[in-house]
């Protein structure tokens, strides 16, 4: 019992990052119907500003986080205003070629600039953990909870509760009714881009302390985002949290209970079991059809 | 048109022959090792150890008087990259002998090539027995497999008292070669085994696996994976409040990164090593440690990595040693040689025996294991 408590535990925490993970993807791919390859990118791109700020200006850990989600909201927004609005009005399959050479391209370039060898952060948080009974979990990790909470909350009320918001739906369900009611398409675009683009980046600044940070950390957590994305159903901010927690439940238990070596593939197993049942994910709205 | 496609034999031609005679100034070795993905900073540092013992050996003239040079590949801690990078290195570079290739999955991936090119290859860090007893005659490896470790390892665990141990190794034949080989040797000892849990090579939460094995009647967990696996282990281990003792294996662990970057959480922990820089006289060459050391230093590497990078320099000297004994840099030569050199190495001497399937034996050398302990973020030694 005790176990599966502390399970439970590590299945919030776990779950919070993979829930940020999922809703900048979400916007992304699935509201812009971008098949974004460089969010794993802009995930490692936050954690290496963490690094900079924190370890090499030696600047506040706080200040750093809101530094690296603009710096990933300035870079998500020149990717889209270099390459994806010359882009815009072709086939899903250049675009995504494209994203792939910047995948490529940025991830390389990282590996130029820092190397492979793994670098890690300093968190000002206390090294003994907070135990309460049977279960305990570390002050950083209860922070990236918190914090990922936040951002999860905004993102929905300025998504669903902001005239931003509404223009952004509107903008992708019939861009030319959009515009024909006002709404400046391209800026829609591009700050849609860039709010997914700081989400990913925020949750590598907040995981980069948790965990180590080197060049291809982002490729197992874009992996898993487009996993969660899927199983929430596309575009569905309230799916991608839930997709989020599935998957670390899925994984948790997983590993505890079945066997730590198939721990990664737990998560996608449930993904193909959703997607036989429920083939537009678990929380997607009917598809207006023609 | 004619004139112009009849050049093209002649630049061929020239090109082979300048080629060759560039070739011909220097030996090349073949260095295959990760210097990105999961075991970047290990291979990193490897490599940088084998620059010293080159950069040595030039210094004092090169081998059957040429320089050597070494020929660096990243293998990308993927054992497909790995075969890629031997046949590029064997074909295109062609390099009469390589060292590699770190992870016991990447070395296993690389021997299939070695027999086909029939060229040896020194393993400097690999681990898993298997290496060494499927009769692939061009290995010669200078780590101890994790038999050897395990046995040196035995004389210890009564005066530890185990009596129970879990384990949690890296998903491959390095870290499933660990479980199986210490299990064998603990239950001799009629010690227990729990849980054996393993985690992918490239996993960073392993919060998982630690939760159940808090959960479990064992009182230790021996732990086999490299140095940044091993840093998250110690503080997610903290962070769930796991009380138990932990034994580390695989000699990659580079104690004072772990000092460093765990801080606390790796209090009390234990590690088996191959090599002791902390204490060079206690090291069976401390003339040869020393240099190697203060060398280390003088070009700006962190000391953490010189638990791993001494097996680059110890791997390259053998290399060339075996190159200076066959009198020319021809593969099926040096191949011979190894069988009869005889190097200073940093942990022990470097001699080959006989090891695997008669008729195409491996070459194993026998180096030393220690077993050390961090207390109060310093490296002691205990004694085996």
């Amino acid at each position: 019992m005790n176990e599966f408590l502390q399970h439970l535990v590590n299945m919030l925490v776990l779950g919070g990052t993979y829930a940020l993970l999922g809703i900048g993807l979400t916007l992304i791919f699935g509201i812009m119907n971008v098949v974004n390859f460089t969010h794993g990118v802009l995930y490692t791109f936050g954690a290496y500003v963490m690094f900079i700020v924190v370890q090499q200006l030696g600047l506040n850990f706080f200040l750093a986080l809101p530094v690296a989600v603009l710096a990933g909201w300035l870079l998500g927004a020149a990717i889209e205003l270099t390459l994806l609005r010359p882009l815009r009005g072709s086939d899903i399959d250049t675009t995504m070629l494209v994203m792939i050479g910047a995948w490529i391209a940025m991830q390389s370039g990282t590996l130029w600039i820092w190397g492979g060898v793994a670098k890690s952060v300093a968190a000002p948080f206390p090294e003994a953990p907070l135990v309460l009974g049977p279960v305990s979990v570390s002050w950083l990790r209860l922070f990236v909870l918190a914090a990922a909470a936040l951002l999860i909350l905004v993102t929905y009320l300025l998504i669903n509760r902001t005239s931003l918001g509404r223009a952004m739906r509107a903008t992708f369900q019939d861009q030319d009714t959009a515009s024909l009611m006002g709404v400046n398409v391209d800026l829609i675009y591009t700050s849609t881009f860039a709010i997914g683009s700081s989400l990913a980046a925020a949750a590598g600044a907040l995981l980069g302390p948790v965990y180590v940070i080197f060049p291809q950390m982002g490729d197992l957590a874009a992996v898993k985002a487009f996993a969660i994305v899927i199983l929430g159903g596309l575009g569905n901010i309230t799916g991608a949290v839930v997709g989020g927690f599935i998957l670390a439940l899925a994984e948790e238990l997983g590993a505890g209970y079945v066997s730590s070596g198939y721990r990664d593939a737990m998560g996608f197993l449930i993904i193909i079991a959703v997607l036989i049942f429920r083939p537009t994910g678990l929380f997607a709205r009917a598809e207006r059809v023609g | 048109m004619t004139r112009a496609l009849g050049l093209v034999p002649a630049m061929a031609v020239a090109t082979a022959l300048f080629g060759g005679a560039a070739a011909a100034q220097t030996i090349k070795i073949g260095v295959n090792e990760p210097l990105t993905g999961a075991f970047a900073a290990s291979g990193t540092y490897v490599v940088n150890g084998a620059k010293i013992a080159a950069d040595e050996i030039n210094a004092k003239g090169g081998i059957l008087g040429k320089k050597i040079e070494l020929v660096i590949e990243d293998n990308k801690s993927n054992p497909t990259e790995a075969a890629a990078v031997a046949e590029k290195l064997i074909t295109s570079d062609k390099v009469p002998v390589l060292m590699g290739a770190w992870g016991s999955s990447l070395t296993l991936a690389v021997m299939p090539k070695l027999m086909e090119y029939e060229t040896a290859m020194v393993v400097e860090t690999s681990s898993s027995g298997k290496i060494t007893t499927t009769g692939n005659p061009f290995i010669f490896r200078i780590s101890p497999p994790s038999a050897v470790e395990a046995a040196a390892f035995k004389g210890i665990v009564d005066k530890l008292a185990l009596k129970k141990v879990d384990f949690l190794v890296i998903n491959n034949d390095w870290g499933r070669g660990t479980a199986e080989d210490f299990s064998k040797m603990m239950k001799d000892k009629g010690i227990g085994i729990g849980l054996v849990e393993t985690m992918d090579q490239g996993a960073q939460d392993m919060s998982a696996q630690l939760s159940k094995i808090k959960s479990s009647d064992s009182e230790t967990v021996i732990v086999t994976t490299a140095v940044d696996q091993l840093t998250l282990i110690f503080k997610q281990a903290a962070a769930l409040g796991l009380k138990k003792r932990i034994i580390t294996t695989g000699g990659s662990q580079n104690p004072d990164q772990i000092i460093a970057q765990a801080g606390a959480a790796a209090n009390g922990t234990m590690h088996l090593t191959t090599f002791l820089p902390w204490f060079p006289d206690k090291t069976p060459n401390p003339e040869a440690t020393n240099y190697f050391i203060s060398e280390w230093k003088k070009r700006g590497f962190e000391f953490a990595g010189c638990t791993e990078s001494f097996r680059g320099y110890d791997g390259i000297r053998t290399a060339a040693a075996a190159i200076e004994k066959a009198g020319k840099a021809e593969p099926a030569a040096i191949k011979a040689a190894f069988w009869d050199i005889d190097v200073k190495g940093l942990n022990g001497d470097i001699v080959f025996r006989k090891s695997g399937p008669e008729g195409k034996e491996s070459g194993q050398s026998q180096p030393n294991v220690y077993l050390i302990e961090i207390n109060d973020g310093k490296v002691a030694m205990k004694a085996l």
